[in-house]
């Protein structure tokens, strides 16, 4: 048996160094909550992808009076029906030929289009570049779902917050009128409010935001009640805070995630519903373009002309995809065992 | 026993409340409307307005004719259409249900089922490329729009291959098929996206470790220990899912020339029928209160956690 305590020094010698794992620099650097739903954020590539197509749409559609070809209003009747031509492009659909009775016909040379004048995604019955028309649609569609949702996401902060925080009676009563009108159908909120007021952007956000505010009243009372007895909103209460500021700096900013998630779920769904209304006949009205009324005219002619319908629903698809993607991707990042 | 009474009284009571809210809110709302009924008629006389107001009511002050209204309503008297002239509104939508109903149903289970089996398998597999798949449909499916995946389905079957018809309704099966699957599509992500979620939480859960450690089968494990607590809380999405529903009923019917309520519902709105729109608009409202209502007495029934007792 060998006397470890005789092997003599000069057989030692240090062990070589590791490289330090990626565990041991992450415990090194400590991140914060968002820092660190951040990170796990930028790893979900769908949800990368979606904040970047959303980035592009965006600007596209706000920047429609820049990029625009044409005024999404002018009618020019003689271009009418024209299929998409997107120059040197040589597929047959998107080079100004249509099929018409089994055959591809050049349409622009039937229309007599000057060779310059390009339509990529073709002209509507009353010869308006659909491209042009969408870019302002999009503009619209985008601009009611935002406004909305930042509209009903307010009432429900304030109304489950005032609920959560009075507590008592009030909160009762509070949720009992909740209760009551979370049975009254959203569609038929909106179509009601709709065939009042004068269909429009405005009143078409209005009814958007009217209808769809219970859900986040309900949830952020939840989250109030849960917050309001923790240890650090007692404590500042009792050095005397008021309320207002306790709801406000202490329990808001703490269910801030959660708010945030929920609107950015509420977003396509106020897409959605524009889009639907204005399929129906009651959305906005002509002749400005929504992705809805564009949706609407061109399903019109969709068996003799579909790329009116195409355009229109892929875009649509695509922002929906998007926004639902990157929704659930911050909910993954911001709360992974969160449920819906 | 005094519980489940109590606790039904006050639903009852809170259905009562949202039913009378909405009649009283249609009603105002509706005589606030810009326009009259007579607007898409043929140039009338004002004798011939008067006259017309006086047969359907319309002439006397609006506090008395709220009252006569919910008065009718009240024996199941909705009034006379005001665009199909002497149609009484109870009749017009009366032989509209069915369709509606049919479809709404129709596309309720199927949607369900399959959403149910996708989510099923989604958790099974967690993390491969099939739960990879399922998920993406399911997001897929939330995303598109319902009318534009009936347009496309009506072209693809309808138009381009014949193999079903492009519309209307004779009361067979084959003209169903199509509208129901259009429907049937955010039901089917929505439970898909639900069951999925549960199924992982419950599969992992200690009791499903030791079923598994018995030497349960994998399959049976699944359906008799992971499903059956997995589908309590689908109970919470069937409200939503009505909702989904009804409002896809409005393009679907519309799509599919299917004379069911949303068909007649858009036309009304678009004609100013306002005794039918308000027709249509309390038969939704009772009908999300009922299933609203069905859906909390079957939470309390099958999920032993929320028991009536332990309620404040």
């Amino acid at each position: 048996m060998t006397d470890f305590a005789k092997i003599p020094d000069s057989l030692f010698r240090f062990r070589e160094k590791k490289p330090t794992s990626e565990a041991d620099t992450v415990a090194a650097n400590q991140l914060t909550f968002a820092q660190d739903a951040f990170r796990r954020l930028k790893k979900n590539k769908a949800a990368v992808f979606s904040v970047v197509i959303l980035i592009l749409i965006v600007i596209c559609a706000f920047l429609a009076p820049l990029l625009a070809p044409y005024n999404p209003n002018a009618q020019n009747v003689p271009f009418a029906n024209l299929p998409p031509r997107i120059f040197g492009l040589p597929i047959n659909g998107l080079n100004g030929f249509e099929k018409f009775r089994g055959e591809w016909v050049d349409q622009y040379a039937l229309a007599n289009v000057p060779a310059g004048q390009n339509y990529l995604f073709g002209t509507d019955a009353f010869g308006r570049d659909i491209l042009s028309r969408l870019l302002y649609g999009t503009r619209i569609s985008l601009t009611i779902a935002f406004v909305a949702a930042l509209l009903d996401l307010t009432i429900g902060v304030l109304y489950g917050l005032f609920s959560a925080m009075k507590g008592g009676m009030t909160d009762n009563i509070m949720q009992r009128v909740l209760e009551v009108m979370n049975g009254i159908p959203s569609l038929v909120l909106v179509v009601l409010l709709l065939l009042v007021f004068h269909p429009g952007m405005l009143s078409i956000i209005f009814a958007l935001a009217i209808s769809s505010w219970i859900p986040m009243a309900w949830l952020v009372r939840a989250q109030a009640l849960r917050l309001k007895n923790l240890e650090y909103v007692q404590a500042a209460r009792a050095i005397g805070v008021s309320p207002v500021k306790i709801a406000f700096s202490h329990i808001l900013p703490n269910m801030l995630s959660i708010i945030v998630i929920r609107a950015m779920f509420s977003i396509p769904s106020a897409i959605f519903f524009e889009t639907f209304l204005s399929f129906i006949g009651v959305g906005m009205k002509i002749p400005n373009a929504s992705i809805g009324t564009l949706l609407n005219d061109g399903y019109k002619v969709f068996r003799i002309h579909p790329t009116q319908m195409w355009i229109p629903a892929i875009v649509l698809c695509i922002i929906m995809l998007a926004f639902n993607l990157f929704a659930d991707g911050l909910r993954d990042a911001f709360d992974p065992k969160m449920k819906d | 026993m005094n519980k489940w009474i109590a606790f039904i009284t006050k639903r009852l009571f809170y259905m009562v409340l949202t039913l009378f809210l909405i009649t009283t809110l249609t009603f105002f709302l509706m005589n606030l409307l810009p326009g009259t009924p007579y607007q898409n008629q043929a140039k009338l006389s004002p004798t011939e307005i008067q006259v017309l107001n006086e047969k359907y009511g319309l002439g006397q002050p609006l506090g008395q004719r709220y009252v006569t209204y919910m008065g009718n309503i009240l024996h199941g008297d909705f009034g006379i259409s005001l665009q199909f002239s002497d149609q009484k509104v109870t009749t017009l939508i009366g032989s509209r249900i069915g369709p509606s109903l049919q479809l709404g149903i129709q596309a309720m289970i199927f949607g369900t089922f399959v959403g149910i089996i996708l989510g099923s398998i989604a958790a099974v597999r967690h993390n491969t490329w099939i739960d990879t798949f399922c998920s993406t449909f399911a997001i897929v499916g939330r995303s598109v729009p319902n009318f534009v995946v009936a347009v496309v389905l009506q072209f693809v079957f309808a138009v381009s291959l014949r193999m079903l018809p492009i519309g209307l309704w004779d009361g067979s099966f084959k003209y169903t098929i199509l509208p129901t699957l259009a429907l049937s599509l955010s039901p089917m992500a929505d439970a898909s996206r639900f069951i999925r979620t549960e199924m992982i939480e419950v599969l992992g859960s200690d009791h499903i470790e030791f079923a598994r450690a018995k030497g349960m089968s994998e399959l049976r494990l699944v359906f008799t220990h992971g499903l059956r607590n997995a589908l309590i809380p689908l109970v919470v999405v069937i409200g939503p899912m009505t909702v989904s529903l009804m409002t896809g009923s409005l393009v679907i019917e519309n799509i599919f020339a299917v004379p069911g309520i949303g068909e007649q519902f858009t036309k009304s709105i678009l004609t100013n029928d306002y005794s039918t729109i308000m027709a249509v608009t309390v038969l939704f409202s009772f009908l999300l209160v009922f299933v609203l209502f069905l859906m909390d007495i079957l939470y309390q029934l099958i999920d032993p956690r929320v028991r009536i007792g332990g309620m404040k």
